[in-house]
């Protein structure tokens, strides 16, 4: 298999974008000038991070590429001391992240790490659910800690308090030092998405490999429905919006819930009703913090949550008053699912002749069901809760900059690397002090404009998805589970061709995430404020789920997406409905447009556009 | 050994057992009737009992096997011509069995057995909503376990009998199978007592297949037993089984019962009836339909469910053929025509996938170690 040289691939770059490099960290970048690098480089197998960057990173959103990039590769290589394989090593082209596994190469030092890896590691199985629970505190308190940062706005005159308190200090020096705790909290918060993680993945991924080399044809859908859990936290968002239906009938109010698509208009409404009132008191039980769920993925500035976007939530549960008026349930089949997960792993084990394997089958099974909890649940503390409080609090540091004039817009921040803002803050923070202007007020502006217009050339560049040297062996268990890096997909990457075509592809090939077979319309939503257009029955077209798209679920008849793998949120939730899901298409939303015919396999993960 | 005389001797003192049924419906046949009714009929029976649809059909039994050899003295005049016969003698031996074989074709059925075969096909008739309905009439041996079949004589299988006649006619050629050269010279060369010998026939509803095939319950590639493979084509199985086209093929997950793969192949010929002469025959496959499903996903579906069920009533994995019947109505028209238990992969030693000392951290540490070859 070949794949072109990362260099080369950079070296073409886009007319209009040179200097790029600038908006990124600079040991992201592909060398030529190192020798010893280049040669590294080149020896190397990158492939394209396209599960969590569907698009190129704006250079703030950057800063969650490298908190993975620390802690996956500190706890693979110095903390649990993973035997075969150090982290997982990163570089940017044209805003798209490629990343590398890097493989421990000397035998005999991969049999030092043993030892250590079966002490550190076997300490973490072995009290996994004491320490989960020590988990689940810290990362409340850092999200605690995160809320009530303060970041000050920088006054004509300083309160008299800091006189009479003696304290001594400027809200200009808080707010340099509290952008330096926002940073921070959000690097520990990601020290702790990683502490259990890699472990758990291990555990996941062996337990599919073994199950795999029972049953080669099984379809990995299967092995994650005989180990997902049917209480876990991301299912909430979804379940507090069925409770307040439930209880906008009970008070009468459903009326006034569901008279307008616009959440201030309804509010207003409730608020002039007594029954309203009380409904709006369940409302703020339910929105801390279950409404901090990101209507993205959580990885990106532009994910708003549901507190951000309140029209979001009101919509599904206006599905779900609909719903309950004609008499439908609203409720999850959970005892279903649970009795048909039972069977399907019974039935899989009966398959099972010889008695140890049975019993390695026992053994495997519990493993990956005690770790599985935590992989599921992290990424509501992390991506969502801690995510969507972080981001307005960047807001705010960007509402100070905006008014010292050094960006123009808030959302203009996004476009500057982290160390660049606080570059930027020493700025407006001595110019303020000094009572003169911040110099970034002639600068940044047009270097803001400019990766504005770089931004939007990254977006039409099609970034390969593999480039260096392929691997004979890949050991990394994010790599194989996360990404799905195995033979067949580099084989698939190796003879990818550019779409000439878009409109003459009449077969889409995915991931097989959810069993069944649908014809349907389909509708293209891109983001999640678009899933109120969707007709009950229809296909959802989407570039990836999270769990605020939930209720657009109870009127799919399938789903699509163009991003994610069998665990992914699309995947699990047709699951748990009973409807097909193909996951991970690449570029379904490209070629697929809203009215189209598509016949949805599930079982296969072949999608067919009748044109 | 190889004397016939010794085993005409025993045979001859056979007598024509009271009491037993000399014709019997595949819904009564069990394992346990295999000496009466041979192992496929048997086994048609206890697929039945499973739960699976076969064509129906009633088997000529062993008794009635034997009720027709005492009538005329048939047996008596077999015995005499097989008497100072030396198999090596292979000129002897064939003249023989011809001469055992034409007679046998040639001697009408008792009265009392040929009232009952036709108010069996009949009665047939009647069940299929079909006068003179087509039949598939076979041989059915009373001894398929041993090592080789042709103790019992040929396999033989006449399709597409239509009429009381013609059905009376075929089974006396099953009949007369058992007089083969081969099988003659089998049975003394093992010392198998001629007189042993009986051969039971069933005359079965012609399968009027729109698509046909063979379905195994493991991968026949892999060894998985949590799949159920099936090919499939377009008119009868001859196609699929002898090769003769790239068939369609399916893999279900034996578990949840959907469909994981599936490969349409460009199917050009299939065999179907031929109107004039009531045969198979091999056809093209109108061009417009050789790249369509041979199956609908429902028919794939309700397949793989009896495939299961067969393989949960013998215990095993399982080689089936089947038939979708184009006489019958959606729903009710999916046959199994044949189940034999698969040979390749239950032949094979298993080794264990599990790690030495069975936990789970020693599995993910070797793993870890091995990695995954993706090169």
């Amino acid at each position: 298999m070949k794949f072109p040289v990362p260099h080369d691939v950079k070296a073409k770059t886009i007319p209009g974008t040179e200097g790029w490099e600038r908006m990124y960290p600079y040991q992201y970048q592909f060398v030529t000038d190192d020798a010893a690098r280049n040669q590294y480089e080149k020896d190397t197998f990158w492939f394209y991070d396209g599960l969590h960057y569907p698009e190129p990173l704006y250079p703030f959103d950057t800063i969650w590429d490298e908190a993975w990039y620390l802690a996956l590769s500190q706890f693979n290589n110095r903390i649990f001391m993973v035997p075969p394989v150090r982290g997982v090593d990163h570089r940017i082209i044209n805003g798209y992240v490629y990343v590398s596994p890097v493989p421990v190469k000397d035998p005999e030092e991969i049999g030092r790490r043993v030892p250590n890896f079966m002490e550190r590691a076997g300490y973490y199985y072995k009290n996994w659910d004491e320490l989960e629970a020590r988990w689940k505190v810290k990362m409340e308190a850092t999200i605690r800690e995160l809320e009530a940062l303060k970041i000050p706005r920088l006054a004509e005159m300083e309160d008299i308090s800091v006189v009479t308190d003696a304290i001594g200090e400027s809200n200009g020096y808080h707010l340099l030092k509290n952008y330096d705790d926002l940073i921070n909290l959000g690097i520990k918060c990601w020290q702790y998405h990683f502490e259990f993680l890699n472990l758990g993945y291990a555990a996941y991924v062996f337990f599919l490999d073994f199950v795999q080399k029972l049953f080669p044809s099984i379809p990995t859908q299967r092995v994650t429905q005989m180990i997902s859990g049917i209480d876990v936290m991301m299912y909430q968002p979804d379940e507090e919006l069925k409770k307040l239906a439930r209880r906008a009938i009970e008070l009468g109010v459903d009326e006034a819930v569901t008279f307008s698509p616009e959440w201030a208009d309804v509010e207003a409404a409730l608020k002039k009703l007594p029954a309203g009132v009380e409904w709006l008191k369940s409302l703020d039980l339910a929105r801390e913090p279950w409404f901090n769920v990101s209507t993205g993925t959580g990885w990106f500035h532009h994910d708003r949550s549901w507190n951000d976007q309140m029209n979001v939530p009101l919509s599904g549960i206006a599905t779900y008053i609909g719903k309950l008026r004609k008499g439908q349930s609203i409720d999850r089949p959970t005892e279903k699912v649970r009795a048909e997960r039972d069977r399907i792993t019974a039935e899989y084990r009966d398959l099972i002749e010889k008695e140890e394997d049975r019993k390695q089958f026992d053994e495997l099974l519990g493993c990956a069901k005690t770790v599985f909890p935590y992989v599921e649940n992290h990424l509501f503390y992390v991506e969502h809760w801690f995510h969507s409080v972080f981001w307005n609090k960047m807001r705010e540091v960007a509402a100070i900059m905006k008014e010292h004039g050094v960006i123009e817009d808030i959302e203009d921040v996004w476009l500057m690397r982290r160390d660049e803002i606080k570059t930027a803050l020493w700025d407006i923070v001595t110019a303020w002090a000094t009572g003169v202007t911040p110099r970034g007020t002639a600068t940044w502006p047009k270097e803001i404009g400019w990766r504005k217009g770089v931004m939007q050339k990254f977006k039409e560049w099609n970034a390969p998805p593999a480039i260096g040297t392929a691997p004979e062996v890949i050991q990394e268990p994010f790599t194989i589970v996360l990404w799905g890096v195995t033979n067949k997909s580099l084989a698939d990457w190796a003879s990818v061709q550019e779409v000439s075509d878009p409109d003459s592809i009449t077969e889409l090939k995915g991931f097989a995430g959810s069993p069944g077979v649908v014809e349907g319309k389909a509708r293209v939503c891109r983001t999640v404020s678009e899933v109120g257009t969707l007709q009950e029955g229809e296909i959802l077209v989407a570039p990836t789920t999270s769990p605020s798209w939930a209720p657009a679920f109870a009127k799919i008849g399938a789903c699509v997406t163009d991003v994610g793998g069998v665990m992914s949120h699309a995947a699990i939730v047709c699951r748990e409905y009973g409807m097909p899901a193909v996951v991970g298409t690449g570029h379904a939303t490209k070629i697929i447009k809203t009215g189209m015919r598509v016949r949805v396999d599930g079982s296969t993960g072949a999608i067919t556009i009748t044109r | 050994m190889g004397n016939l005389a010794e085993a005409i001797g025993k045979a001859s003192a056979g007598t024509v057992g009271a009491g037993m049924p000399l014709l019997c419906w595949f819904e009564d046949c069990l394992k346990e009737s295999l000496p009466l009714v041979g192992g496929k009929c048997a086994s048609l029976g206890e697929l039945i009992h499973a739960g699976v649809r076969v064509p129906p059909g009633f088997a000529l039994t062993t008794e009635g096997y034997r009720r027709f050899m005492a009538g005329a003295s048939l047996d008596r005049e077999v015995a005499a011509l097989l008497a100072g016969i030396e198999v090596a003698d292979l000129d002897a031996l064939e003249a023989a069995s011809e001469r055992i074989r034409s007679r046998i074709e040639a001697q009408p059925f008792p009265t009392e057995l040929e009232d009952l075969v036709a108010e069996g096909y009949r009665k047939l008739g009647v069940r299929c909503c079909m006068p003179a309905v087509p039949v598939a009439v076979r041989s059915s041996a009373t001894a398929e376990d041993l090592p080789d079949a042709s103790f019992a004589g040929q396999q033989d299988t006449y399709l597409w009998i239509r009429g009381i006649d013609e059905v009376l006619a075929h089974v006396r050629r099953c009949i007369s199978s058992l007089y083969t050269g081969r099988a003659i010279a089998y049975r003394a060369k093992n010392g198998y007592a001629e007189h042993d010998v009986a051969i039971a026939v069933g005359v079965q509803k012609m399968a009027n297949s729109y698509t046909a095939g063979v379905m195994f319950t493991i991968h026949p590639a892999n060894g998985d037993r949590s799949v159920i493979v099936i090919d499939s084509n377009f008119g009868f199985g001859e196609s699929v089984v002898s090769g003769q086209v790239t068939p369609d093929h399916f893999v279900v997950n034996k578990i949840t019962l959907d469909i994981i793969d599936r490969t349409v192949s460009c199917k050009e010929v299939c065999y179907t009836v031929d109107a004039k002469t009531q045969t198979s025959r091999l056809t093209d496959v109108p061009f417009e339909r050789q790249k369509v499903q041979s199956l609908i996903d429902d028919e794939i579906t309700e397949l793989a469910w009896m495939g299961k069920r067969i393989e949960k009533h013998y215990g095993r994995p399982m080689d089936i053929e089947w038939a979708i019947d184009k006489d019958l109505p959606e729903g009710g028209n999916i046959f199994i025509l044949q189940a034999r238990p698969e040979t390749v992969w239950s032949a094979r030693s298993q080794t264990a996938v599990a790690g030495s000392s069975g936990t789970a951290m020693d599995y993910i540490l070797s793993s870890l170690l091995k990695g995954k070859r993706v090169g």
